[in-house]
């Protein structure tokens, strides 16, 4: 009949003037109405679609079509050109808002290194976080005790991590870490180390001893975070690798260290524990510093705080980087630097050390 | 595991308190997690004879019965039970008893009849479930009526230390185990408790070892033996008869297991005590009457005593009855098949040795934990087996008979020696010992030491000891035996070596504090991001390296920038009303390399140090980074760098160009080469984490930072003549940076200029369309004269014509 067809070619028409009406719009606002007008309740379009309901079923599916197809391409259309519009809205926008960088006092403190202006106004300070406090304290008490700060890898391979350390693969110890692997290399090859000991085992290859070093640095584990457990926390540790070195040098040492990190009197504790890299191996405790040993909340009443895990290097772990285990001997230890912060500050929950708030962060 | 005191004391005479006992277990390495007192049991439950029962008048449930308390008195008492006769010994929990679950027991009357207490089944006293004969748990022998059961029945008071045992400690995975190493510790004999009479004569019974053949009660596979080096079945009869004490369900509870029936008890119990994990198989329910061992086929099913359906492969090991239908799974679970019921009367008691790795690696698999999978993963002495079938049978009672043995494979382990030199011990230990004091103190664990000459002797591990293998094993194991509270303490005698920090980690804390100098706060945030935080900030993902098991989705990527993290923080803080937050981190970041380049540690990685810094609060805009930096530059002795905004530099910079303001933004260099950025963040970025004002920030790799650090120049002798000031304003086009016509101005004025400054910025009236005028304060002078007016003006004309022909700029005069 000759209305649909009239229609389909009224609806063409209007597909055509929509088009004119969005490529014309200059701006995101112009844009808008010419939307409106063009596709809107009061469009040519709009009353096209209301006239479907007076057509026969085949022609109503055929102008339905068209009139579907001419909504689709003009909503594109407006899409496209809403993003062309932002984009340059965007760059003007930023363009005018363009500030010199090289116009700031400080710039141009010049060649003396003196300011030839006005004095800006003093602002506070602002604070080192807690962990990095007490790591600072910790890597100076080694420092002044005759030992160097070594660093390493965060991202470990499996040699540095467990192989070197005497676990070899399957070893049932590595159950005591629970890794987090990286889809990278060989399948579980490449990791985020779960201790600070990898960087023993880089000093041991790189170095002929004597080896009097720290090692302070991030590790990860794969622990849901809780009150005393973080997926990505700080260790330290410490290594000796000489002639003659023996257990009584170890607990002589990590005494000497308490000493100076908890107070004049406060001392070290060996319990026989197991690690596959130091046999020798121990736990250590600290006396309470809080109540000296005689039992306190701290020390849930026992006099004594666990610390960390020590023991004499492994002649298995010597074998591996290449130092003669005859002739050198050597002690180890480490403990958690988070767990210390939180336990000399009474935090109830170290999940607060990662929050960074600001009120926090400034108590310390 | 747990371990009862009173247990312990089976094996070794204690008498030290239990906080004595505690510590000599920690000063072992066996470390207490937790001391229970399991004190008064069954306190108000007696011994009572049943006098008569009678037919409760108004109710068919329950009848009446009178008990005989002791006292010769009959007390009437209610009881929904019925299998007791008159004359029977039965548990009463009497007025005022508290029983197991909490029930306090009381006078009451039931359907009009006063009952006067209760009286007690299995299950109530926690003992196990309900047997054979349901109802009330009628006591056997002839107890003393009125007795406190627990007393009749030889449970006293105990004490439970809950023990971590580390891996490498495999037999102290068993009472005998810790109970060795604690009498050694104390110096106090050891001895395994008497076996009873059906162990030490098996009264007349076959206890014959049979080869393997037509009789055998089980078989091997030949694919199968190296992951079951020893298996041993045992027939085990008239179990029904068994009088399994009822301290032996006691103790098995105390320890941590459910007490089920007698039978399953005193498995347990073995397996608690020696550590050998075994089986008892009900052999009527058993297809054949024995046993095989074989390797799961691809694909088999098998449903586990705790009733799920499992799927195996050829890894697994199965146990099957003598018609090939697995039974359970070996060393980790049992089936369901031919489990002890209370009508049991014939048992086949495996005992038997299973690969440590393969039962790790099934057991992980499918997630299944057991008693069982525990030990045989860290090791079950091979030679075990032989004494858990005579400890089971001896638990049963003599009227238990036992049957014929079938023992496959090695029934002794291999003998391990080292040769152990007191003079290494004492080295390394720092403990003067001889060899002598050396097997002292190894002889009571089980070492056998025999003198080798020299102050050296020839040491066989005990085959329960698969850690000690080498002569350091031993040193550990002298030194606990010595006690590591006896080790004496004396600092290395080191020549004094004078050590301080490098010069990097020196830079590093200047850069620190430096930083913190400009009023941000130090913040600590995690390594991980997922791909939508670096999406928010700009940063696009394609370096970033994925990890293989991350805690979750969000945490996917290893970070490849520290300012996701911080703005993260920042947003906690603007979230929290706090208006004004400056906060920095120093961290190590992740890359992929790029093609052909490797990382510096692993080929893989490429891991970077990187400061972050990020700023939010009133006037706070791109100056305030970009001050910051110079702040830092300055402090840190650095040559001043031009900030530039160039289009696409390599590395951490043109990673980071997205994530700031195209206008608002200035590429660093250190060393000559881009290093970082600096700016305000775009406005994509600040609206993507719901800022309502501009953030600065600043972003740069601090290893050429901390390289370009260097020591102390020499000194420069300081003019004691007078400087002359000079203010020069030039009007440039409003696009030339002011930093670079400082650089022409610094390089045009030659040697006399000893300090420039910035001092004006005008832009208006006066200027033309699109120019701005640059002020800027020349400070001059010379080291050895004043200046003289022709040379100051010779210096002004050549930096005005210099800045003229570089950028244009017009002298403002006036």
């Amino acid at each position: 009949m000759n209305s649909l067809v009239d229609w389909k070619a009224g609806v063409a028409e209007a597909l055509d003037r929509g088009r004119d009406l969005v490529l014309a719009a200059a701006n995101l606002a112009e844009l808008r109405s010419a939307e409106g007008e063009a596709s809107g309740k009061r469009s040519p379009l709009a009353a096209y679609s209301s006239k479907l309901r007076e057509l026969a079923a085949d022609e109503r599916k055929e102008l339905g079509r068209a009139l579907q197809e001419a909504r689709a391409e003009l909503e594109a259309l407006v899409r496209s050109r809403q993003a062309e519009m932002e984009a340059v809205e965007m760059e003007a926008r930023t363009a005018a808002e363009r500030q010199d960088l090289t116009e700031i006092p400080w710039f141009f403190a010049g060649t003396s290194g003196v300011l030839a202006t006005e004095v800006a106004l003093p602002v506070p300070r602002g604070h080192l976080h807690l962990v990095t406090q007490v790591r600072q304290e910790l890597e100076d008490i080694f420092v002044s005790m005759g030992f160097e700060v070594a660093e390493g890898p965060e991202v470990e391979d499996d040699w540095h991590n467990f192989e070197a350390l005497n676990m070899p693969p399957h070893h049932p110890a590595r159950g005591m870490f629970d890794t987090f692997y990286l889809k990278a290399g060989e399948p579980e090859s490449i990791l985020l180390r779960t201790h600070t000991s990898p960087v023993q085992v880089r000093l041991m290859e790189s170095r002929k001893p004597p080896i009097y070093a720290v090692a302070p640095g991030r590790c990860s584990r794969r622990d849901t975070p809780d009150a005393t457990h973080l997926p990505v926390f700080h260790q330290v540790e410490a290594l000796v690798v000489d002639e003659g070195i023996s257990m009584s040098h170890l607990a002589a040492t990590l005494d000497a260290f308490v000493d100076a990190f908890f107070g004049r009197g406060r001392r070290a504790r060996l319990r026989p524990s197991f690690f596959p890299f130091t046999e020798p191996s121990a736990e250590f405790d600290v006396s309470c510093w809080v109540c000296g040993g005689s039992g306190c909340r701290t020390c849930s009443g026992s006099g004594w705080v666990e610390l960390g895990g020590c023991g004499m290097v492994d002649p298995a772990v010597f074998e591996a980087v290449g130092i003669d285990s005859e002739k050198y001997t050597g002690f180890a230890w480490g403990f958690g630097i988070d767990r210390l912060a939180a336990a000399r500050t009474n935090l109830g929950d170290v999940r607060d050390l990662l929050d960074n708030d600001v009120r926090f962060l400034v108590q310390f | 595991m747990r371990v009862p005191l009173s247990w312990l004391k089976d094996f070794t005479p204690v008498q030290a308190s239990p906080e004595e006992v505690a510590h000599a277990l920690s000063f072992l390495g066996l470390v207490v997690e937790g001391v229970e007192r399991a004190d008064k049991p069954w306190a108000g439950i007696i011994v009572a004879r049943v006098l008569e029962t009678r037919p409760h008048p108004s109710a068919d449930r329950i009848q009446l019965v009178d008990v005989d308390m002791g006292d010769g008195e009959a007390l009437q008492i209610c009881c929904g039970a019925f299998n007791m006769k008159s004359g029977d010994l039965v548990p009463l929990a009497a007025l005022g008893a508290v029983m197991p679950n909490g029930l306090e027991i009381a006078r009451r009357k039931m359907r009009g009849e006063w009952s006067n207490g209760m009286l007690c089944s299995v299950p109530e006293l926690g003992l196990g479930e309900e047997g054979l004969e349901k109802g009330i748990y009628v006591l056997p022998g002839d107890l003393p009526v009125g007795q406190p059961l627990a007393e009749a029945l030889g449970v006293g008071d105990d004490v439970v230390f809950d023990l971590d045992i580390g891996p490498n400690r495999p037999d102290c995975f068993s009472i005998a185990g810790v109970a060795r190493d604690l009498a050694a510790f104390l110096n106090l004999p050891f001895n395994f408790p008497p076996m009873g009479a059906a162990a030490v004569d098996p009264a007349g019974s076959a206890a014959v070892v049979d080869p393997a053949g037509s009789a055998a009660l089980v078989e091997i596979a030949p694919d199968a033996t190296e992951l079951c080096p020893r298996f041993t079945a045992t027939v085990i009869e008239g179990v029904r008869q068994a009088a399994v004490p009822a301290w032996v369900s006691r103790r098995v509870s105390l320890a941590g297991m459910r007490p089920i029936n007698p039978v399953v008890d005193a498995s347990n119990y073995v397996m608690l005590e020696i550590g050998q994990p075994n089986h008892p198989y009900d052999m009527d329910k058993l297809a054949g009457g024995s046993l095989q061992v074989r390797r799961a086929y691809e694909g088999e099913v098998l449903v586990t005593l705790d009733g799920a359906a499992r799927e195996l492969c050829p890894d697994d090991l199965v146990i099957a009855g003598g018609d090939g239908e697995a039974v359970g799974l070996a060393g980790v679970m049992g089936g369901a098949t031919a489990e002890i019921s209370p009508l049991t009367n014939t048992v086949l008691f495996e005992a038997a040795n299973f690969d440590a790795l393969s039962v790790a690696r099934t057991g992980k698999r499918l997630g299944l934990s057991s008693e069982a999978r525990a030990r045989f993963e860290r090791g079950v002495d091979i030679e075990l087996a032989g004494l858990a079938v005579e400890r089971f049978v001896s638990l049963l009672g003599p009227a238990v008979r036992r049957g014929p043995t079938t023992d496959l494979g090695r029934q002794e382990a291999p003998k391990v020696t080292a040769v152990l030199r007191a003079q290494r011990a004492a080295l390394l230990l720092g403990v003067p010992v001889s060899a002598n004091r050396c097997a002292e103190l190894l002889t009571p664990l089980g070492f056998q030491c025999e003198p080798a000459g020299d102050e050296r002797l020839a040491v066989t591990m005990p085959s329960w000891r698969p850690d000690c293998t080498r002569e350091v094993d031993l040193i550990e194991e002298i030194a606990r035996m010595h006690g590591y509270e006896n080790i004496p303490r004396q600092l290395p005698a080191r020549p004094m070596a004078a050590t301080s920090l490098s010069r990097e980690q020196k830079a590093r804390r200047l850069v620190r504090d430096i930083i913190a100098g400009t009023g941000a706060n130090e913040a600590w945030t995690t390594s991980f991001l997922s791909a939508e935080d670096m999406e928010k900030t700009g940063l696009s993902t394609s370096r970033a390296l994925e990890l293989e098991n991350p805690l979750d989705q969000s945490q996917g990527l290893l970070r490849t920038s520290v300012l996701p993290g911080l703005l993260r923080s920042l947003q906690f803080n603007v979230e929290r009303q706090i208006g004004a937050v400056q906060l920095f981190e120093i961290g190590n970041v992740f890359l992929a390399p790029l093609p052909g380049e490797r990382g510096a540690y692993l080929a893989e990685v490429d891991e970077r140090e990187q400061l972050g810094l990020v700023a939010i609060g009133r006037d706070i805009d791109a100056r305030w980074s970009a001050q910051a930096w110079e702040v830092l530059r300055g402090g840190l002795r650095l040559r001043a760098v031009r900030l530039a905004d160039e289009a696409a530099p390599p590395g951490t910079a043109g990673m980071h160009l997205d994530a700031f303001h195209p206008g608002r933004r200035a590429v660093i260099s250190a060393q000559g080469r881009p290093v970082g950025v600096v700016g305000e963040l775009s406005p994509k970025v600040t609206s993507a984490y719901g800022f309502s004002s501009r953030v600065a920030a600043l972003v740069v790799d601090l290893a050429p930072v901390l390289g370009a650090v260097t020591g102390m120049g020499a000194a420069q002798a300081v003019s004691r003549f007078p400087a002359t000031d000079m203010d020069m304003a030039f009007e440039v086009d409003e696009g030339v940076a002011a930093g670079d016509v400082a650089g022409t101005v610094e390089s045009s004025a030659g040697q006399l200029l000893t300090s420039l400054a910035l001092f004006d910025v005008y832009k208006g009236p006066g200027l033309g369309e699109g120019k701005r005028s640059l002020g800027f304060r020349l400070r001059l002078r010379a080291g050895d004269r004043t200046l003289t007016e022709a040379e100051v003006t010779r210096v002004r004309v050549a930096v005005a014509d210099a800045v003229s022909s570089a950028h244009g700029g017009v002298l403002r005069v006036g």
